[in-house]
């Protein structure tokens, strides 16, 4: 049963109309009534699609029926062989990591992985990985620089875990690794943020070579209602924060943090996951059929100088810099 | 047998502590004389407390000498958040500062240093694109000229006003020090009350040597927020330099006084120059 969010409710009506008139199509002058409410359906669809607020993105983001990795796993690849655990203290089911084939090219998989039902989303502790986590993820993306398999991160997390046993083993050293030895890989990297790009915990696997975003998945520096709530002592205005912290995937590529925007079903990913992935597919491919030309020394340094690039500051013209 | 309650006793106002000569440490609550506090480098002298002090006074404690840098350098308002820039310009009156962090060319002791200090007193230290574009800069200048580099971490985390390029300066050091660590440059993180989150997630946590002052606060997550997540009271010290030292997360924890000194024995050991 696919669950609706507010500003789908005119979609939904309309829908489930066609469904009762689809019973008695046979009947004089259903067929009319029907072509209209279809036509109707899709102007709708253009309409409140075309004109998302930042805010209904991150609710889309967030959808509970959203693909998730593992569904874009069974979608994408041909084989998939799940590789478990960091060798250091314990497998983190917040992340699945494993050796994946899609369409003929062997590659490295590392995706977070939200769960979709109650026990789901327990084990998987709603895609907030914890060290262990990331120190998996590290370790399998360097058996694709070992081994000359590019790697395919899919990102798609509230945040990293913040709890004490996660202090304790070192979240931010973790994450710290990640990120200089993501820059050192010697091996195509891509990320692709399906659903929400929580802050560092999204980035600790997101360092890449290209960065995609899908085109309702949101990515920022904190959730909207963590920077509503310390900014406006306020949570409930979320949907302020999300449109001041400028999270969308067109947001982002205009500030030149990501490559590309995917795009999405008319409706959202969740409406047809197939097609979703698909195009997931094909621009991953894309990106690694050109990345793979660069030797290994060019496309750490292009991607080590594309971050160093990131950022916006004024500099005023006096003369007393070192350099 | 009945007894007239007696006048409630008034409850004794905490005694006003003058903004001047005298002020109250925020662990031990005993009155300090300000000069002699700062004598003591900002460390109360009854119970060790290390008080927050700006980047200007720590160079000052740290280094024999320093030439800053990047003094040009100032933040831009990418996402037109609102009230960012005044937000900014208080600090920068308040603090005398461009942005969170001062870096530059620095003596300790017989040695010759990169020196980054970030100042808590500015945004809470938050890294935004300046901090993130001084310290890359800082590394290559160590790097071209074959120094050390230390940096002085003093931060809450990212900059939420410059939204997703705030994180971004997190990729960016960490690439950076990827390159400086290929060229074998040494690199001591010193941690200071607090260093979290967005800066300790990045290049604070990426030192050859980790250094913590005594007390700081030191993590990933905010310790409001894991009790927020957890719904459990947080263990005592949880996430203090101490925790950090016994959870193999820092290499020494180091009162402030001896920190130059430890430095110095520390840059001696890597060096291969005769002082």
């Amino acid at each position: 049963m696919a669950k609706y969010l507010d500003f789908e409710e005119p979609i939904v009506k309309i829908e489930n109309r066609i469904k009762e008139l689809e019973l008695i199509k046979d009947e004089a002058g259903v067929q009319e009534e029907l072509d209209r409410l279809r036509a109707e359906l899709q102007r709708l669809y253009r309409e409140i699609y075309a004109s998302l607020t930042p805010w209904q993105r991150v609710m889309l983001a967030r959808h509970p029926d959203r693909p998730y990795t593992l569904d874009y796993i069974k979608l994408m690849t041909e084989d998939f062989i799940e590789l478990h655990g960091d060798r250091r203290f314990g497998d983190d089911p917040a992340v699945i990591t494993g050796l994946a084939t899609i369409d003929g090219e062997k590659i490295i998989l590392v995706g977070q992985e939200k769960g979709r039902t109650t026990r789901d989303k327990i084990v998987r502790n709603f895609g907030m990985m914890h060290p262990e986590g990331y120190r998996k993820a590290l370790r399998v993306m360097k058996l694709g620089e070992k081994f000359h398999r590019p790697v395919l991160t899919l990102i798609d997390t509230p945040g990293a875990y913040p709890g004490i046993g996660a202090e304790e083993r070192g979240q931010a050293e973790a994450i710290a690794y990640n990120l200089r030895e993501m820059a050192s890989l010697r091996t195509p990297i891509v990320a692709v943020v399906t659903g929400e790009g929580g802050s560092g915990g999204a980035l600790g696997i997101g360092v890449a070579d290209r960065v995609y975003m899908l085109e309702n998945a949101f990515y920022s520096v904190i959730s909207p209602e963590g920077c509503a709530a310390i900014l406006w002592r306020d949570a409930a205005k979320a949907p302020e924060a999300a449109a001041a912290l400028k999270i969308t995937a067109q947001d982002l590529l205009e500030l030149r943090v990501i490559d590309g925007i995917i795009p999405e079903p008319l409706g959202g990913a969740h409406r047809n996951p197939k097609e979703t992935a698909d195009n997931i597919k094909k621009v991953v491919l894309d990106a690694f059929r050109e990345l793979k030309k660069l030797p290994p020394d060019e496309l750490v340094r292009k991607r080590r100088e594309k971050y160093q690039r990131m950022g916006v500051i004024n500099i005023e013209d006096t003369q007393n810099t070192p350099n | 047998m009945i007894f007239r309650r007696k006048k409630k006793l008034k409850p004794v106002p905490p005694k006003p502590v003058p903004d001047g000569l005298w002020l109250k440490c925020d662990k031990c609550s005993n009155i300090l004389y300000r000069k002699e506090l700062e004598k003591n480098l900002s460390v109360c002298p009854k119970c060790g407390h290390h008080f927050r002090i700006p980047a200007r006074r720590y160079i000052q404690i740290l280094t024999d000498g320093f030439e800053e840098f990047d003094k040009n350098l100032s933040p831009a308002n990418p996402l037109n958040f609102r009230e960012y820039e005044e937000k900014l310009r208080k600090d920068q009156e308040k603090t005398g500062l461009k942005d969170a962090i001062v870096t530059g060319k620095a003596k300790i002791g017989p040695h010759t240093v990169a020196l980054g200090v970030m100042d808590f007193f500015f945004r809470g230290g938050s890294m935004g694109s300046v901090v993130g574009e001084k310290v890359k800069r800082l590394i290559y200048y160590a790097m071209e000229n074959n120094f050390p580099l230390i940096i002085v971490g003093a931060s809450g985390g990212a900059r939420m006003q410059e939204g997703i390029l705030s994180l971004m300066q997190m990729a960016k050091t960490a690439a950076t020090l990827a390159e400086f660590h290929e060229n074998g440059g040494l690199f001591i993180s010193v941690l200071t009350d607090p260093t979290m989150a967005g800066v300790m997630a990045s290049y604070a946590s990426l030192g050859d040597i980790i250094i913590a002052e005594p007390g700081a606060l030191i993590g990933f997550a905010g310790p409001r927020v894991i009790q927020q997540t957890i719904k459990k009271e947080l263990p005592p010290g949880f996430q203090r330099a101490e925790f950090m030292l016994k959870h193999g997360m820092v290499d020494i924890v180091v009162p402030r006084q001896k920190l130059k000194d430890t430095i110095v024995k520390i840059l001696d050991f890597f060096s291969n120059e005769k002082h």
